[in-house]
């Protein structure tokens, strides 16, 4: 993956990644914070422009931390919203082997499953 | 003759499991995703109308059905000792099928409005909206714009590279338009019970096609391979209840993608005699429901003493 390549992927797809890796840290990150934990080729630069539009959208918070801000995603606005959504996705889930319109990452694994994927991952060496 | 006509439609879908796991090994995924799809609505749609015609047949052979057609003559096109069993079959066939239709329907449409409502009005950064969820859980959800949904829980169980691998994966779902396969499977499933499995190797297809065009959106195999493996064994360990069913010696679709993933990519080989099966399959049902309805078209016909036996 190069930078060139990181640089040209379409805002949206980059506003994506970074508010994922705010979420994803859960607690106020750096520009340079996010940058590492992206693991990807983006420039610090084109990582703090991003975090500033994610704030101005109000999708993300900031405080000052040293000399720059450091981000934090916005919970739903109000507290009750969030609630509603969870509630939501628990009905979702019991749903889930029934609803096949929704493409899911993964499906649910059998016992065997499980086994053979942990075998997997540590053949790869993790 | 008619009567193998009619018969034809009804029994090819038995071929089409066997057939759609080969074409899934064969073909690329994408390929293999939408030939399986086209093929088994097509049979489906087959034989929904050869069991109509078959209720046909015995509605013409009651004398009020009969009047109502037309008919002056006594309408030969089977034999009584088939056709009036054949049709209080078909007609309980095509009751259960439209009752699990109309069911499968309503709760996808509702499933679909949930997940739609979850998201809010606006997706807070690009396409993604993030559900603030101890569950790891992730999905593509169509529509205008499309978006991709991925609990707090799912971020955390990825690293950074793996959750780009997440995202191109539900991405690709909602730039193929998987749903459209995917709904299209659910809806063939309730129209022939053998097409059942046939909706499960069309799911796994649409998997694979994602991860293909993850793996080559973020540029690496393995690592696509490791984030579905994490993801899911994250996901499991969220899970109260686990599925007590026992698994064929393949494992379940997790585990083959996973594998997939990590084998070297295959070159398509002889995928077009799968390809070629494929169509002929489905040819071959149109061709007889075509020709069964022209034949019991011509019957009517006779019957109503338009044309001559």
């Amino acid at each position: 993956m190069t930078d060139a390549k990181d640089e040209r992927r379409p805002a949206g797809e980059l506003e994506a990644s970074v508010l994922a890796a705010l979420w994803a840290a859960g607690a106020p990150r750096t520009p340079g914070q996010v940058q590492q934990s992206l693991g990807t080729g983006l420039a610090r630069t084109t990582v703090t422009t991003i975090l500033t539009r994610l704030h101005d959208k109000g999708v993300v918070d900031r405080r000052r931390q040293g000399r720059g801000y450091a981000y934090f995603p916005v919970r739903d606005v109000q507290d009750a919203h969030g609630l509603t959504a969870r509630r939501m996705h628990s009905e979702l889930d019991r749903d889930s082997d029934r609803e096949t319109v929704l493409a899911r990452f993964v499906a649910q694994l059998s016992p065997d499953d499980e086994r053979i994927l942990r075998d997997l991952l540590e053949a790869d060496g993790r | 003759m008619t009567a193998l006509f009619l018969l034809l439609p009804l029994l090819l879908p038995v071929a089409l499991p066997p057939l759609a796991r080969r074409a899934l090994d064969r073909l690329t995924p994408a390929a293999a995703l939408w030939s399986v799809t086209g093929c088994a609505v097509l049979l489906a749609g087959c034989a929904a109308v050869t069991l109509g015609l078959f209720v046909l047949l015995g509605l013409l052979k009651l004398p009020l059905f009969a009047a109502l057609g037309e008919l002056v003559h006594p309408l030969r096109a089977a034999p009584d000792a088939f056709v009036l069993p054949a049709a209080v079959a078909s007609l309980g066939a095509l009751a259960v099928c439209a009752g699990a239709l109309v069911r499968s329907v309503l709760g996808q449409a509702r499933a679909f409005r949930t997940a739609r409502a979850e998201t809010g009005d606006r997706p807070p950064a690009g396409d993604l909206y993030v559900v603030d969820s101890p569950r790891p859980d992730a999905y593509a959800l169509p529509g205008r714009p499309h978006r991709v949904v991925v609990t707090t829980a799912m971020l955390r169980s990825l690293d950074g590279p793996e959750r780009e691998a997440l995202l191109a994966h539900e991405r690709a779902h909602n730039a193929g338009g998987h749903h459209y396969a995917l709904a299209a499977a659910e809806l063939a499933a309730h129209c022939h019970p053998a097409l059942r499995p046939v909706r499960d190797t069309i799911r796994l297809a649409a998997e694979r096609a994602a991860d293909e065009a993850a793996a080559a959106s973020v540029g690496d195999r393995r690592l696509t391979a490791r984030a579905i493996a994490r993801a899911a064994l994250a996901a499991q360990s969220a899970r109260s209840v686990r599925p007590g069913f026992a698994p064929g010696a393949a494992g379940g679709p997790v585990p083959q993608r996973v594998q997939a993933l990590l084998a070297a990519p295959r070159a398509p080989r002889a995928g077009r005699a799968i390809a070629a099966l494929l169509v002929a399959c489905a040819a071959l049902s149109l061709v007889a429901s075509v020709t069964g309805t022209a034949e019991i078209h011509h019957r009517v016909e006779v019957a109503q003493g338009d044309e001559r036996p």
